[in-house]
Formats: C-alpha cells, sequence, structure tokens
C-alpha cells in the first residue's frame, strides 16, 4: 500500500513536469496555427495524461520496469542550446551515405547535416519546415498510422510532435544509397527529453533505404521515438534502427510500418546500446500480398535493459511476415522478446513465421521470450519458436581442434550468431555500417579482442 | 624419435575408467589402425588424443613429436600438427567454410611463425583440395557442415585435414554411414596425403576402409587396452572371425 502510494506520488509529480513542458510548447510550436496538429498534439497529451506511464501490471510491459523513467524528471530539451561541433559527430557518419540529417536532441539541425545529392524525387526534410511549408503533404499522413490509445510512449511523442524527419520517395523512384538519420543526445544540466518524430513515405513502385541511428554524447536523456512508415503499392523499403547511445541513456522508439498491395517492407533493428530501450515495431499489412520482414539484434551487457516488442498485423489475405530476433546477453543485462501476430478474419492465406534465439553468455544475463498468437482467419499458416542458450561447447572443441584459440573460437560464434542477422540484410553501405558496429560492440560486451574479418559467407569467396 | 608415444594411458570419463593402460608407438610415416567393438574406448582414445576437456587422464603419457601432448591445450595441439576428422563433425551455422578454413590455416601459421595467408592466395590452394575430394565450390559459402549430408561432412572433415597439412592425422570412424562411392573418395584424399614424415591413426569398427586406406600395423582394442597387434592381415581376421575371438585384455601386446 505504501510502496504503492510514493509510487503513485512519483507518477503524479513526474506527470506534471511533462504537462510544464507541454503549455510551454503550445505557446510558439511550429504548426501552432494548423488546427489538425493542435488537436492531434492535445489528442496526445491527453491522453498521456489520463494513463500515466505503464506498469509491471500491464501485460505488455510486464518485463520493463520504468521506474528509472518515472522518477527521473525529465525535461524539455528544446530551445537555446548549443550544437555539438562537426568533429563530435565525425565518428558517428556512415560511409556511403546518400544524405545525413542530423536531429540534436530531436531538433533538426542544417549546420551538422549534408543533404548531399538526391535523386529528382527523393524529398529528405525536417518534419518542422514541411510542416511550415507544405502542410497538407504532412496532414495527409502524420498521425493516421500509429494508434497512440495502445501506448503512452506513443501519446507523450504525439503531444510534443514538433521535429524529425520528413521523406517522400516519388512514385517509381529509387533512391539507391541510405538516407541517414542520425539523432543524437547532447548533455544538459537537467536530465533531458526529447520526442522526435518521423513520417517517411514511399510512395508506389518507389525504392528506398533509410537508416535511424541514435548516439549520445553523454548526460541523462530519454528518446522517445515515433516513426510513421508508409509502405504504397508496390513499393520497397529497408529501414534500419540502430540504438549505440551511452549507459545513461533511455530510448524508446516506435516504429509503425504500414504496407501497402505488394509492398515489401525490411525492418532491421540492431540494439545496442542505452540503459533501457523499449523498442517497438509494428507492421500492418493491409493490403494483399504485402511482405514485410522483421529482422533484430540485440546485444546487452552490464545492467543494460533491451525490451523488444514486436506487433504483426495481418489484415489483408496472402501477405507473409517473418520474425527473426536474436538476442546475447552477458553480465547482468535483460533481454525481453514480444512477439506478437495477430491475423485478422478476412487475412486468409496469411503466412506468419517467428523465430527468437537467445545466448546468454552469463550465469547473471537474462531473457523472456513471450510469443504470443491471435487468429481470427482459418487459412494461415502461423509458426513461432523461441531458444535459449549458451555458447555449445561442442563448436568451441570442433573449432579448437583446428588450431583457433578459444577467444577467437567464442568471438566466431558469437559474430555466426550476429550474423543470422546480418545475413538478411542487403549488401549496401548500410548492412556494412552496421556490421563494423557489431563487431566492435560483441567485442566490447564479451570482453574478446575485436577483428576486422568477419566469418559470413557473403564474405569471403567472391 | 617416434612421431607419437603412448605410455600406459588411463583415462577416466565421469567416474569410469575407459582406457585402462594403452601402450601405441606410431613413427613417421606409418599407418596404423585401431579397431575394436562398440564401446570399447576407441574414441575416447581419439578425443584424448586431440586434447577434449571433461577426460581425465589418471596416469601415463603422451609423446607427440617429443613433446608433452598433454599438457597442450586443443588449439596448441591441432597447431603442432595433430588433427583430428570427428566422428560427428559439429555444425556451425554462420561461419562459411572458407572463412573457417582459412581462420584455421592462419592460425596454425601464426602459431609456425608463418605469414597469414589472404583470401586471395589461399582460394587457389583450397579449390585445387576441394577438386581431389570430388566437392562443389559451393561447401565454400556454405555454413560450415549446415545441411551437409553425411558423405559431405566427413569429406568436408578430410578437406580440412588436406588444408592444415598436419603430421599426424586421426580419423575418428570416419567410414561410419558412408556408401561405397564416398567411402573411396575420403581413402583416395588420404592416401594422397601419405608421406614419409606424416602418420595417421585410423580409428573404425570395420574392416572395409582399411581395403582402401592399407596400414602397416593394427591393434585390436577390448575395453580399454590393447590386446593384440599385428600386419593388415590383423583386420581381414576380424571381419571373419569377429571380436570374440581376440581373446581378454590377458593377452595384451
Amino acid at each position: 500500500m505504501g510502496a504503492g502510494n510514493v509510487a503513485s506520488a512519483t507518477q503524479t509529480q513526474s506527470l506534471e513536469t511533462y504537462a510544464e513542458g507541454f503549455s510551454g510548447l503550445e505557446k510558439d510550436a511550429v504548426g501552432r496555427e494548423l488546427p489538425w496538429l493542435r488537436k492531434l498534439r492535445q489528442d496526445g497529451f491527453d491522453r498521456f495524461n489520463a494513463v500515466g506511464f505503464p506498469t509491471l501490471r500491464d501485460e505488455d510491459w510486464r518485463f520493463t520496469s520504468l521506474a528509472a523513467i518515472v522518477q527521473t524528471p525529465f525535461r524539455l530539451a528544446r530551445n537555446g542550446h548549443g550544437l555539438p561541433t562537426a568533429k563530435q559527430m565525425e565518428p558517428f557518419r556512415m560511409a556511403g551515405a546518400a544524405c545525413t540529417l542530423v536531429f540534436v536532441d530531436g531538433r533538426f539541425a542544417p549546420a551538422l547535416s549534408s543533404l548531399g545529392k538526391l535523386p529528382r524525387g527523393v524529398a529528405v526534410s525536417s518534419l518542422a519546415s514541411e510542416l511550415a511549408k507544405n502542410p497538407a503533404a504532412v496532414e495527409a499522413h502524420l498521425g493516421r498510422y500509429l494508434n497512440f490509445q495502445r501506448d503512452p510512449f506513443c501519446a507523450l511523442n504525439t503531444a510534443f510532435i514538433e521535429d524529425g524527419a520528413y521523406i517522400h520517395i516519388a512514385k517509381s523512384v529509387v533512391a539507391e544509397a541510405p538516407i541517414h538519420l542520425l539523432y543524437v543526445s547532447t548533455p544538459h544540466d537537467f536530465p533531458a527529453v526529447s520526442h522526435p518524430r518521423n513520417l517517411i513515405v514511399a510512395e508506389e513502385n518507389s525504392q528506398a533505404t533509410i537508416v535511424e541511428d541514435y548516439v549520445s554524447l553523454g548526460g541523462a536523456a530519454l528518446c522517445n521515438t515515433v516513426t510513421e512508415l508508409v509502405a504504397a503499392e508496390h513499393s520497397v523499403v529497408s529501414h534500419y534502427m540502430i540504438e549505440r547511445e551511452d549507459a545513461q541513456a533511455f530510448n524508446i522508439s516506435t516504429l509503425r510500418i504500414q504496407l501497402g498491395r505488394a509492398a515489401d517492407v525490411a525492418s532491421h533493428s540492431v540494439l545496442m546500446g542505452a540503459a533501457l530501450v523499449r523498442n517497438n515495431v509494428h507492421p500492418v499489412l493491409a493490403g494483399e500480398g504485402g511482405e514485410c520482414l522483421i529482422n533484430g539484434l540485440f546485444v546487452g551487457g552490464d545492467r543494460q535493459h533491451l525490451d523488444n516488442y514486436m506487433l504483426v498485423e495481418h489484415a489483408s489475405p496472402r501477405c507473409g511476415s517473418r520474425q527473426f530476433y536474436n538476442g546475447i546477453l552477458a553480465g547482468r543485462a535483460h533481454g525481453v522478446f514480444h512477439g506478437r501476430i495477430i491475423v485478422h478474419k478476412d487475412a486468409q492465406k496469411t503466412d506468419a513465421k517467428q523465430t527468437n534465439r537467445n545466448l546468454l553468455l552469463s550465469d547473471t544475463a537474462q531473457i523472456d521470450t513471450k510469443p504470443q498468437l491471435e487468429i481470427y482467419a482459418d487459412d494461415v499458416k502461423c509458426t513461432h519458436g523461441a531458444t535459449i542458450g549458451q555458447i555449445e561447447e561442442d563448436a568451441l572443441f570442433y573449432l579448437r581442434s583446428r588450431g583457433i584459440d578459444q577467444a577467437s573460437a567464442r568471438r566466431l560464434l558469437l559474430m555466426a550468431f550476429a550474423n543470422e542477422c546480418l545475413d538478411r540484410m542487403k549488401d549496401g553501405p548500410a548492412r556494412t555500417h552496421v556490421e563494423s558496429l557489431i563487431q566492435s560492440y560483441v567485442a566490447e560486451v564479451t570482453g574478446i579482442a575485436a577483428n576486422q574479418a568477419s566469418p559470413a559467407a557473403a564474405g569471403e569467396v567472391k | 624419435m617416434s612421431l607419437l608415444e603412448i605410455k600406459n594411458l588411463h583415462v577416466n570419463v565421469g567416474g569410469n575408467e575407459i582406457l585402462k593402460g594403452v601402450n601405441l608407438t606410431v613413427d613417421a610415416g606409418q599407418v596404423h589402425s585401431i579397431m575394436g567393438p562398440n564401446g570399447s574406448g576407441k574414441s575416447t582414445l581419439a578425443q584424448v588424443l586431440a586434447r577434449r576437456e571433461n577426460y581425465n587422464v589418471t596416469d601415463g603419457e603422451v609423446l607427440f613429436n617429443g613433446k608433452d601432448l598433454l599438457a597442450m591445450k586443443a588449439e596448441d595441439a591441432a597447431c603442432e600438427g595433430l588433427f583430428l576428422a570427428f566422428q560427428y563433425p559439429v555444425e556451425i551455422p554462420g561461419v562459411s567454410n572458407a572463412y573457417f578454413l582459412r581462420s584455421a590455416l592462419n592460425a596454425v601459421r601464426k602459431y609456425r611463425g608463418q605469414d597469414e595467408m589472404d583470401a586471395m592466395d589461399f582460394l587457389p590452394k583450397l579449390r585445387e583440395k576441394m577438386k581431389l575430394l570430388e566437392m562443389d565450390e559451393k561447401f565454400l559459402n556454405r555454413s560450415v557442415n549446415e545441411a551437409f549430408s553425411g558423405g559431405e561432412k566427413k569429406r568436408n572433415e578430410i578437406l580440412q585435414m588436406a588444408v592444415l597439412e598436419p603430421k599426424l592425422g586421426i580419423l575418428d570412424e570416419t567410414d561410419s554411414g558412408l556408401d561405397i562411392d564416398a567411402l573411396r573418395i575420403v581413402a583416395s584424399g588420404v592416401n594422397a596425403m601419405r608421406s614419409p614424415d606424416r602418420a595417421f591413426l585410423v580409428v573404425t569398427h570395420y574392416q572395409r576402409l582399411l581395403h582402401y586406406i592399407v596400414p602397416d600395423r593394427v591393434h585390436v582394442l577390448v575395453d580399454g587396452r590393447i590386446v593384440r597387434s599385428g600386419g593388415p592381415e590383423l583386420a581381414l581376421q576380424l571381419e571373419e572371425t569377429g571380436y570374440a575371438t581376440v581373446g581378454s585384455a590377458a593377452g595384451a601386446v
């Protein structure tokens, strides 16, 4: 009883901090003259205010304690803070990107960004500037897919919609090189929260690769980000989510994907950083014949908490979804995989597959894995499976018996496990970027020296 | 100096004594075969020599090329030139065969103070060995042993041996599960490697493999002891009469 009172008192206090932030925002927010946007924000805030933060009693959050977020008085990181230097951002660049948009605490920073030379029909800008210049294009999609009733963090993000990435790929246009979106949390003299809101629209028959990359420069930070990705008929989109913030950071992200008829979307999540991560991926296969790959790797050490919440909705016939998440957990890290598949009544001939494989490298590492299938159609194929294991002694001995020392053999087996995820990514700059990050992080977490070579099947023989 | 000298080797596995005083000497250039019924300790001997952990050596010593083999880790024994072709090769998803082979070769080369080989130099060498074993190029990019048939796995073992060029090759029931064509290919791969400075220890239950890899000496292992040794004719005799007639451990050589 007593504990409950303390918790709710903290919760109330915390909500007040957000209310202050919201009333401050209302005075001068971007697009405040747009009635639909004002209403969207207000609805988001009202919802958040009504329900507050989720607790362990909430089925969708039962493995993830948000106490650290609720108890920290995060304030909106918004105005007048100095930008990091270009030099500070240099290590985070991605080779081979078509362009890099840098968002500092959720705000677009043109001075640090490089727009490069984009193909005709590829529009890349900030949501704030698009709201100012072309609000109708934004209104057509923003908030139309995300159901913030489902998740208080999405409601909170919606309340604070101001800036983020805006990407539009015109009909039949192929944007070959990846679009790099770099989100950096910077230190403040208070715990800072940002709510990037991204809108990606790939029109009919277009193709694009988008990389969301979350980094930090120190300081307590909460990044609560939402991306709505609209993949129209016959479009092919690869989306990468890379989390590599430092141990003072919290990251809550939601990727809501709307797939049109015969659209093909791949979502790749690579989670390595932050103290606490909640990675929500929510594709809705809304048109016949859509295909969605939901691929992920989470690697945690120390006391990291990495929570993956997948919600795959089949709303049309003859769609396929394949979920593959691999976890590597060392130290006292805690991983969560929640894989929910909903097959709606009309989604006949659905082919949905889900696999979650985990390696625990210590006795104190922990994984909770939970499949959840809700099937309302009668002619479907749904499979799921989860495994939890250690590095196999037989495999280790086999490698050692060929002359490979123990540390290298362990690294090889871990990278092989990680490579199951890498192999599902198309060859190109995005995969190369992710691969080198994974190699160094796997080495760091497991205390094994990194090696530049990759055991990936594709890498060796050309 | 003999290449391999096993003296009075006693090995305990999970509280049971499996090897009860094995003595065996193998010189360079020779092929020795260890034959014996199931459960006689053949595979235990092979695993101990390859330095698998969890095998408790309670007595005896093993010299490999004059060095104390039992003091070596598995990777060091391999680098010193000992190779075990596994009875049950392990599948390693996510590691390509080509990468694995090159990593192993480079580990061995590094240990010997040689330069590492890059993929460009390595691949022609590998392809040549694969041809000998009639292995398709597709095996290079496939994960180690993953979804290989029994025969493909065994050929892959011999391929690894051909790449690593050990001083001593131990074949642990390499013939089990092989059809006659695969057996011939594997045997010709081994025979191609026979040389005056290399030896083989062929562990098998049946005589058939020895028809193709003709040994210099045959030893019969029963209940943890070598009970009889002889020339290749001993294998034929065993095939006809079975292990029961070889006699008890009392007749150890």
